[in-house]
């Protein structure tokens, strides 16, 4: 195990600091205290933290693979339905129309039976493995015929866009057995504990920075391995990189899926704090957003991006309360900003004389010589 | 099938009748050339000659509209892709330096280096000390071990040049194509290059194309002469620069 490099320890001191101060301001401190932290923070600060694992995903294909996805909203959104079809059925009898098995709108709809894939959502264990395998599944067969076909750059954004965009319609049909256009809601608890407690959304706000911290560690040990210096490579000059016999396609599906699973586990535990899923999640902006955030921080900084969608996020939430006819100016004018004078997001301002990314030297002792 | 002009046995690779059309446009044309194992040959030829889609045909980037290319006698080189001919151990430098500029020296030799490709290898574990050890020599080969930590974009022409014949070196290839190596160099990096790929040929086999006649001339080895996409004259430098069709081609110009 290699020392951890000093912004990723910032990083995962902020991330997981934050998120226990949060939890225990919230927790131990009386309502009327001068430090108490209101409850509506909680699921606030666990969804910019689920914003930022989709941030992190984004970051390690486009930064790192040079693969600019406008669709990884769509593994996060496959996530979140993951969860949200388990905390449907923990509903029970607790629903509209008291029915055990059936979710509300499938009553609503007339249904009698539940549909097969909604089996063995039930149990937590079966909804977790689905929020993995169901997007990564989807990301290997997609990537699978993208790379081996050699589509790339913005022909791949394109259909990556396309790809949201279908599940986006998909979704939105009552007869998919997903909720349609309202999606699914008025969940009531979680593994049995109450989701509108303080205690489980403080909890959920921990597990939220824990998760995001392992990915943070994980993707850091990828881009730092051969294989990450690989993927560097392939984004600067993918030719040159098959005629020193690499395959190109094979990397770039791997970190692909990896990706889209890191994203699908940000949407599965956003959906618990949110509330709510329905198909806008899959709305091409939501995707190009995220690639808004990771611009922001910094491209191929992994750190960056956790801190472009969580400054981002607090921006559109003052300024959606504020002022909210001017948020999609703020956020268009943000990106033009950074584009043309900060090309290495915040991250690249505040170390303005780094070296670039990718590139760790390796000093070893024999022949060295000053020069 | 077109004749074969010498027979398969006993060679490294052999070019039989290769023709490669782009719209009409026949950039190779029937182009036949045997290498022997061990052997350095210079290719030259004036722009347009075809050199450099010679070696896109053998390392699998281009396929031919016709011909055979084989590689040590029974492998077929026009049916598979650039990673298996890599993978083969033919290893290729362009004619523009083409050198991982984000990654270190060092980063750039570590995934030249020969062994396991896929990414399942890569993704775990740090380089073994055999191949540190390789990477030392390959750099000192090169003469680049005071720049093993500099980025790759920040060295200078000839560096990059040497980089990138450093990475071919480090993949172990039993034959290099290297493309215009001395192109934009000055005469003392050239002098040191021509040096430099006569101590690799010692090892392997090499095929060099070539504007510069000096430099040619330095090498001292077999050259082909290449003119709209076929051989025209092959021998010695001697032979081939009292050629009167090599002559006219290259003053007719």
């Amino acid at each position: 195990m290699r020392r951890i490099a000093a912004g990723d320890g910032l990083t995962l001191v902020a991330v997981l600091g934050g998120a226990a101060l949060i939890a225990a301001l919230n927790l131990a401190t009386p309502p009327g205290s001068a430090l108490h932290v209101p409850s509506f923070v909680l699921p606030l600060a666990g969804k910019y933290l689920c914003y930022a694992m989709l941030a992190l995903a984004v970051d390690l294909v486009w930064g790192f693979a040079g693969i600019l996805s406008l669709g990884h909203a769509a593994f996060f959104a496959l996530g979140g339905y993951a969860m949200g079809m388990y905390l449907m059925r923990e509903i029970g009898t607790r629903g509209v129309y008291g029915n055990a098995t059936l979710p509300d709108f499938m009553v609503f709809l007339n249904w009698t039976r539940l549909p097969w894939y909604w089996h063995g959502f039930d149990m937590a264990w079966f909804a977790c493995l689905m929020v993995v395998l169901v997007p990564g599944l989807l990301a290997l067969v997609f990537g699978y015929l993208a790379f081996r076909s050699r589509v790339s750059g913005v022909y791949l954004s394109i259909i990556t866009q396309a790809l949201t965009y279908a599940l986006l319609l998909a979704f939105f049909r009552n007869d998919m057995g997903f909720g349609g256009n309202n999606g699914m809601t008025d969940f009531k608890d979680i593994l049995g504990l109450p989701l509108h407690a303080d205690a489980t959304r403080a909890g959920l706000l921990v597990l939220t920075a824990s998760f995001l911290s392992v990915q943070l560690l994980l993707a850091r040990a990828l881009v730092r391995s051969r294989f990450g210096k690989v993927l560097v490579a392939v984004r600067d000059a993918e030719s040159r990189v098959r005629f020193l016999g690499y395959r190109p396609e094979s990397y770039k599906l791997v970190v692909w899926v990896i990706s889209a699973v890191m994203a699908a586990i940000g949407g599965a535990l956003y959906v618990p704090q949110v509330g709510i899923i329905n198909p806008s999640e899959f709305s091409p902006a939501n995707s190009i957003e995220a690639v808004i955030w990771v611009a922001v921080g910094g491209r191929g900084t992994l750190v960056g991006a956790i801190l472009g969608a969580v400054l981002v996020n607090l921006g559109k939430t003052y300024f959606t309360g504020a002022l909210p006819e001017l948020w999609l100016y703020a956020l268009g004018g943000l990106f033009v900003v950074v584009t043309l004078i900060l090309p290495n997001g915040v991250l690249g301002l505040l170390r303005r004389r780094g070296g670039g990314n990718g590139a760790v030297p390796k000093p070893l002792p024999v022949g060295e010589q000053p020069t | 099938m077109t004749e074969p002009i010498g027979t398969a046995s006993d060679t490294l690779l052999y070019l039989n009748g290769v023709t490669v059309s782009f719209d009409g446009f026949r950039a190779l044309n029937s182009l036949s050339l045997v290498l022997d194992p061990g052997e350095m040959r210079a290719v030259i030829g004036p722009n347009g000659a075809g050199k450099t889609t010679m070696m896109d045909v053998i390392t699998g980037k281009t396929r031919p509209d016709e011909g055979d290319v084989i590689y040590r006698e029974h492998t077929d080189l026009t049916r598979l892709d650039e990673a298996d001919i890599a993978a083969l151990g033919i290893g290729r430098k362009f004619q523009k330096p083409t050198v991982f500029e984000m990654h270190t020296v060092w980063d750039n030799l570590l995934l030249a280096l020969a062994g396991d490709r896929s990414p399942a290898h890569t993704m775990f574990g740090r380089p073994p000390a055999h191949e540190r050890t390789r990477i030392e020599e390959v750099l000192a080969t090169t003469r680049l071990a005071e720049h093993r930590a500099r980025r790759a974009g920040d060295l200078s022409h000839g560096q990059k040049q040497w980089l990138e014949i450093g990475m071919l070196l480090a993949q172990e290839p039993q034959l290099l194509l290297v493309d215009e190596p001395v192109a934009g160099m000055t005469d003392a990096e050239t002098e040191a290059t021509a040096e430099l790929l006569r101590e690799i040929n010692r090892t392997r086999s090499v095929v060099v194309v070539e504007h510069d006649m000096a430099f040619v001339r330095a090498l001292g080895v077999k050259v082909t002469v290449l003119h709209e996409g076929s051989v025209l004259s092959e021998g010695s430098i001697d032979h081939v620069s009292n050629d009167p069709r090599v002559i006219e081609v290259y003053l007719g110009r």
